[in-house]
């Protein structure tokens, strides 16, 4: 019995003796159940995207395609002609994933860098800096995280309009590159916490502020910043609404724009599955290899995200 | 609440520092002004523009014009405001119960049965995806005819089901699909929550003889009321304001049956150029909000009150 936790601790070594473990093989059943339903979908992304346009309709309901092809990659990301990408079943809707890649790519490290750093130069400040109206605007700061994105959405639309910036970088990343209420508000959180010794210290020995921000608390600070990046590569990569408004021209899609656009460009009949699905997969990948490369990271980030 | 926690008193460097305070208020401002600018562009003069444009009618061509109260005496005769707030309480009720149930149910698993950083890593990968690419995932293996869960379907006496095309399983499972993006990461969130409830609590239920099941309601719950709080709060919030999924899914549709209030907004904005009715009902969507955000400090207050 004690064979089922060879890592248990001395209590979960001891619940079984009390009870037949039903109860327990019954909650593994339902969790590995639950951990099936949350990959199987991606299982089946891949194996759409994998499968040949004509495939599709034959081996709708098998788990692996017959002849595992890469066509479908090769059409979404503009390597083939666009006649040999009607052939291989396209629909014809064009949409470079190559571009969009690119720009989803520029669009959160723009951000990610620009956001955390700004913002952790404003979080240093109310968390160490005195200045008159310091506890004033933190508090307008605190009640913007409460604001819903289409209140702000339509009047940052006319902004970026009339600063001619629709279809631009610059328009996609305006709103979200110099600060945000949540990366502010947890930074500061942090350096609230930082033992002050090491600053008081330094100010003896007639170190500024910046040298302090930069040489002390900044490097004392990789943890939480680390996290605040993770989240804010997260939550920029997948941002639609924003991108979808702003980017019209499809030299500026950003991937979850060019998905939707790929999708509602296929003219009437069933849609282009199986480009759809390559396009797919190709944005899941960077989250998926993030999860991968820094595992432990993200999951303690985004359990850390919620004890705001 | 600016203070943090000073252990030490530390009298030479803090007078030190008050004597340096015209200089440090020069560089607090310096450190704060990429994210005011940021946050007065982008946040504060779109919060108010917006309250402004909600009192003219205006189609982005011509000025705005000045008609008072009108655009929420319109919302409030409008059924099809009406109709959009009436479907997105009833997904909201849909989504979030479930949601919660289940993601306490696994955070407990997580907690009680394995510790593997593996297994929480693939429950959260629904999480890591765009509401975008999830939407597209679900309408692929929801099809009606070549997706995976009606080829299944079709050899069970269930039947083949419609899902999206149905317009009364539309809302439920848009509901389902955005419950298995945010159920690991939900679970994570209790988890979180589960480690901070002191080991010596079960010990000594477990020497009172408290049975699994007692001790789930009567100690687990209610410790982790405040986690509980903060979950169901911040994603009533997060539900109220559902685009994502139905932008790529339904587009509101079959017959309005997914038109959600944030759809509608969207509708009237960008697609009949109605600015000022848009943002009239914006600002009722943030009214909404706001009095949840009361009731979550009403109810923070008890959960800690719950705690000791």
């Amino acid at each position: 019995m004690t064979t089922l936790t060879p890592t248990g601790r001395a209590q979960d070594v001891q619940r079984p003796k009390k009870a037949f473990p039903i109860g327990r093989l019954v909650a593994w059943a339902c969790l590995l159940l639950i951990v099936f339903v949350s990959v199987f979908p991606i299982f089946i992304v891949l194996k759409t995207a994998l499968t040949g346009n004509k495939a599709l309709y034959t081996e709708a309901a098998s788990l692996w395609p017959s002849q595992p092809t890469l066509i479908n990659f090769q059409r979404v990301l503009g390597l083939l002609s666009p006649e040999a990408a009607q052939a291989a079943g396209g629909s014809g809707s064009s949409v470079s994933f190559a571009t969009a890649m690119k720009n989803s790519a520029v669009f959160t490290g723009l951000i990610v860098v620009g956001q955390t750093f700004f913002s952790a130069m404003a979080a240093y400040a109310f968390a160490r800096l005195r200045f008159p109206g310091r506890d004033f605007i933190f508090t307008l700061f605190l009640i913007a995280l409460m604001i819903p994105g289409i209140v702000l959405f339509i009047p940052n639309f006319i902004t970026v309009k009339n600063l001619g910036w629709l279809n631009t970088m610059p328009g996609m990343v305006a709103p979200f590159i110099l600060m945000s209420p949540f990366a502010v508000f947890f930074l500061r959180q942090f350096f609230l916490s930082l033992p002050r010794e090491t600053e008081e210290a330094a100010y003896i020995d007639g170190a500024s502020p910046l040298t302090i921000f930069f040489r002390i608390t900044l490097p004392m600070s990789q943890g939480p910043l680390v996290t605040l990046a993770i989240l804010t590569t997260i939550g920029m990569w997948n941002e639609f609404f924003w991108p979808f408004l702003i980017a019209k021209d499809e030299a500026s899609y950003t991937l979850p724009v060019a998905l939707q656009v790929f999708k509602t460009q296929t003219p009437q009949g069933t849609p282009d599955w199986t480009g759809l699905m390559a396009g797919t997969f190709i944005a899941i990948l960077p989250v998926f290899l993030l999860l991968v490369v820094m595992g432990r990271r993200v999951v303690e980030s985004l359990a850390f995200s919620g004890t705001k | 609440m600016t203070t943090g926690t000073p252990t030490k008193p530390y009298s030479a460097a803090s007078t030190a520092r008050r004597r340096k305070l015209p200089s440090q208020a020069l560089v607090g401002y310096l450190f704060i002004l990429p994210a005011i600018v940021g946050f007065a562009v982008f946040y504060l003069y779109p919060a108010l523009r917006g309250f402004q444009i909600s009192f003219t009618n205006w189609n982005l061509l011509s000025d705005p014009q000045g008609v008072g109260f009108q655009n929420y005496r319109d919302a409030m005769q409008d059924p099809k405001f009406w109709s959009a707030l009436g479907i997105t309480v009833k997904y909201v009720l849909w989504n979030i119960p479930l949601q919660t149930l289940l993601s306490i149910l696994l955070a407990v698993a997580m907690d009680r049965l394995v510790k593997s950083m593996f297994v929480k890593g693939l429950l959260i990968v629904p999480y890591l995806l765009s509401s975008v690419l999830v939407g597209m995932i679900f309408l692929w293996m929801l099809d009606p005819l070549l997706g995976i869960v009606n080829q299944w379907l079709a050899n069970t006496p269930i039947g083949r089901q419609a899902f999206f095309n149905d317009a009364g399983q539309a809302i439920p499972t848009i509901a389902f699909i955005n419950i298995w993006k945010h159920m690991g990461f939900n679970a994570l969130l209790f988890y979180a929550g589960l480690q901070a409830i002191p080991r010596t609590v079960y010990e000594a239920a477990a020497i009172d003889g408290s049975r699994e099941w007692n001790t789930f309601w009567k100690i687990t719950l209610p410790l982790l009321r405040p986690v509980t709080v903060f979950v169901l709060v911040t994603s009533v919030i997060g539900s109220f304001q559902i685009f994502d999924t139905v932008a790529v899914t339904t587009q509101g549709g079959p017959v309005d049956a997914t038109k959600v209030l944030v759809y509608y907004i969207y509708q009237n904005a960008f697609a009949f150029f109605k600015m000022g009715y848009a943002t009239a009902m914006s600002m009722l969507l943030f009214a909404l909000l706001v009095v949840f955000t009361l009731l979550q400090m009403r109810l923070l207050r008890a959960g800690e009150s719950d705690l000791e």
